[in-house]
């Protein structure tokens, strides 16, 4: 293949990748390509005060530093690390299942090994460039405060971001070779999760065991930290170093990270294409078969509950994008559990962030449930009214959350009484909003399209993250201040009344 | 091959000198008009081909039939029953089935018509035995327990085809119901129709296969630009167009050309 034909299929994989991102901020809706740009702008614009409240007090930091402060930058950066492999992991994964151009290229007289190259370096490219653009306000900020020399920090983030793909590309790979295609997604979708949010919830759980608090600063500052960490001379803190602005560490880094995804792409390139020969030749799932057993009796309602809860049974994948929100509940179980020997003041932590979990995975199985039907015109022509069939499925949600959380609240019913009764409300009324968000702003959609959900109403995405951060500060104030939970709850059912005037369905 | 007539508690509309389908003056708009003040009648226990170029209003109009588009004007009479008034009591003696098979890929075959049998309220032992024959008659026994996300198109076809069946409608309406399916599932699918006609089912189809509507049904009508153009027999089409030895090819190309000179 000549350079030119290399080049011009380096343009077409980034032309792809471009609208594949842009599809997903616009919905799929080309009108709207304008308003995603500037929307996006404005966005980060307005990023740049919450990183300022976050960051902008370290913007005098200067070198040397000591181990804490050290242990604190290197596992802010490694925290980023985990997130852009996250991320990168489920790119790679989506170019082998959505592309459909893989029997294009395999079939096509070109070196496959080259092509496939290209491929993967655009893959390492889209993740550095969005990792940029979601640091430029927080790098911003400390350029500002604190002078150019924070410019590194950009490298230091491309250096990072091109070391997460390259490592993303080798683990998907050994996936697809050690499990298969059919499981790879699914896999690679919840290592995705666990390794986004499983470092926070890592230092969250050590922290609550250690200290009793949620905070993961707590191990982190630690003296104990301080004494198990390497010496300052230690590569480990390259990183940190390179952000600070040291020229060579930085370097150091970005060659480390190009050498990486160099020795990824030799060695996978060829593999790749093989990988996914085998991919596109399993396209068709494998045949699944289910336990026969006599029709059931029933309701129109109880069959259409029994279909959901059968759906949701069965899509492990969905499931899991689900239920990642909940993993973010393990601290504050731990912290419960904690509790039940210790009278910590910290366990009405829980009550918030039970009840934003709640909201948040209510939104989700609402979606799977009222806009997800993949079977519409058989529901649509079945002989029940609408009003029937959408209670059936709002049922679904609400036994779902509840089987969910009850065991949590039990358990805190043990500890204080009530908490747990402030809790079981928050829960049931952050859950019924998320839902009724999603049914004022229901759409056509069939369930595959569930990771995209948020792009199809902005709007009912941000509506219900606030009604759920909303109703989460409701609950914490009602224990705390009560006067005050007063407001934050008129405030909550005030942004449920206007999403509901905005929204297209109301009437 | 037992097919169940279920013991459903529907209103008595089966009158032989009814008609399965009444719909007058049926208007749609989108950016254009897609249906122009449709008049079109169907006989109970007929078997009626609507056919038409592609974009002339076929699926529209049967959408608006089967209760999944609201018309803008005129009415829509499904056995007596008017369907824009009461869309719950026509739509549990009709049955709709799309060229695009709508099943769930997580579940089986006989748990998508348990599912269908459920939402048409028809009792669990009535719909057990008609959905298992169903099945097999479609050639689907061997997959009876597998989940549709394996199948090919042509098989969830049948399987939205038995779907349609298992609550034994009344009115069956199906656009483009072969598409998809190889010679074998065709003749399944023709034959399986033909049997429900004869036993006093009305069926209107859509198809671009001429050959099918040549022989199979009782009535053609003809669609274009949103307006029934011709309607009969094949013999009476033969006898409007003037050529007695023409096929039905022929006819209909003839008939959408003149309409398209016309608009």
């Amino acid at each position: 293949m000549s350079s030119t034909a290399l080049t011009w299929f380096a343009r077409h994989e980034i032309r792809l990748a471009w609208r594949e991102w842009l599809a997903m901020m616009t919905a799929g809706r080309r009108r709207r390509k304008r308003v995603a740009i500037i929307g996006l702008l404005v966005f980060a614009a307005l990023m740049h005060l919450p990183a300022y409240a976050v960051i902008g007090r370290y913007a005098d930091l200067q070198a040397p530093l000591d181990k804490s402060a050290l242990i604190v930058i290197t596992a802010t950066i490694f925290l980023a690390w985990a997130l852009m492999l996250s991320q990168a992991i489920e790119s790679v994964t989506r170019v082998f299942y959505a592309r459909a151009d893989l029997d294009l290229i395999m079939s096509s007289p070109v070196r496959l090994a080259e092509v496939f190259s290209i491929r993967l370096a655009a893959i390492a490219l889209a993740v550095t460039a969005m990792a940029l653009l979601f640091s430029t306000p927080f790098i911003d900020v400390l350029v500002i405060g604190g002078g150019v020399r924070w410019l590194a920090a950009y490298g230091v983030v491309a250096a990072i971001g091109v070391s997460a793909a390259a490592v993303a590309i080798a683990v998907t790979i050994m996936l697809f070779r050690t499990i298969g295609p059919s499981r790879t997604r699914l896999v690679a979708q919840i290592l995705a999760a666990i390794i986004g949010a499983g470092f926070v919830i890592a230092l969250q759980v050590a922290a609550i065991l250690s200290y009793g608090t949620l905070s993961r600063f707590a191990i982190l500052t630690s003296d104990t930290a301080a004494a198990f960490a390497p010496d300052k001379d230690s590569i480990v803190w390259w990183p940190a170093r390179a952000v600070l602005g040291d020229g060579e560490a930085l370097l150091l880094l970005l060659a480390f990270g190009l050498v990486l995804l160099g020795a990824v792409m030799a060695t996978f390139s060829a593999r790749f294409a093989e990988t996914a020969a085998r991919v596109s030749a399993n396209t068709a799932p494998a045949h699944h078969r289910s336990r026969a057993r006599a029709f059931r009796s029933g309701s129109r309602q109880q069959a259409l509950r029994w279909k959901e809860f059968t759906l949701l049974r069965r899509d492990p994948w969905l499931v899991s994008q689900s239920l990642m929100q909940l993993l973010y509940l393990v601290p504050p179980a731990l912290m419960l559990w904690r509790s039940f020997s210790d009278s910590s003041v910290a366990i009405v932590l829980i009550t918030p962030i039970v009840v934003m979990a709640a909201g948040q995975l209510a939104g989700g199985l609402a979606w799977l449930t009222i806009s997800g039907e993949d079977a519409p015109d058989l529901v649509a022509t079945a002989p029940l009214p609408s009003s029937r069939v959408i209670r059936a499925k709002i049922e679904v949600v609400l036994i779902a959350i509840g089987a969910l959380f009850a065991p949590l609240v039990a358990a805190l019913l043990f500890a204080t009484p009530l908490q747990a009764a402030v809790t079981a409300v928050g829960v049931t009324i952050a859950a019924a909003s998320a839902t009724a968000i999603q049914l004022w702003f229901r759409v056509q959609a069939r369930r595959s399209q569930f990771r995209r959900r948020q792009t199809s109403s902005r709007l009912a995405t941000f509506a219900e993250a606030f009604s759920s951060i909303g109703w989460a500060a409701t609950a914490a104030l009602t224990l705390a201040i009560p006067a005050a939970a007063l407001v934050s709850g008129l405030l909550t059912a005030a942004i449920l009344a206007t999403t509901w005037k905005i929204s297209p369905r109301r009437g | 091959m037992v097919l169940a007539a279920a013991n459903l508690d529907r209103p008595d509309t089966m009158k032989s000198d009814q008609s399965a389908l009444e719909v007058r003056g049926l208007t749609k708009r989108y950016d254009r008009l897609a249906v122009d003040a449709l008049d079109l009648t169907v006989r109970t226990g007929e078997f009626y081909a609507l056919l038409g170029p592609n974009g002339a209003g076929k699926t529209t109009t049967l959408r608006m039939v089967a209760g999944l588009l609201r018309p803008d004007a005129g009415s829509v009479s499904v056995l007596g029953i008017d369907a824009l008034n009461d869309p719950v009591a026509a739509k549990q003696i009709t049955a709709w089935v799309s060229d695009e098979p709508m099943i769930y890929d997580k579940l089986t075959p006989l748990e998508y018509l348990e599912f269908v049998a459920g939402l048409w309220g028809i009792a669990a032992s009535i719909a057990e035995p008609s959905a298992r024959d169903l099945l097999a008659s479609l050639g689907l026994e061997p997959n009876l327990h597998e989940r549709c996300e394996g199948f090919s198109k042509g098989m969830r076809q049948k399987v939205a085809l038995a779907g349609a069946l298992v609550h034994n409608p009344r009115l069956i309406i199906l656009d483009e119901p072969l598409t998809g399916l190889d010679a074998v599932s065709a003749r399944h699918v023709k034959g399986l129709l033909g049997e429900r006609v004869r036993a006093g089912c009305t069926v209107i189809m859509t198809t671009h296969i001429l050959e099918v509507a040549e022989r199979m049904a009782d009535r053609i009508g003809v669609i274009a630009a949103g307006r029934l153009v011709a309607e009969g027999t094949l013999a009476e089409l033969r006898q409007q167009n003037g050529k007695n030895d023409t096929s039905l090819e022929d006819m209909f190309i003839a008939l959408v050309d003149t309409e398209a000179a016309a608009a």
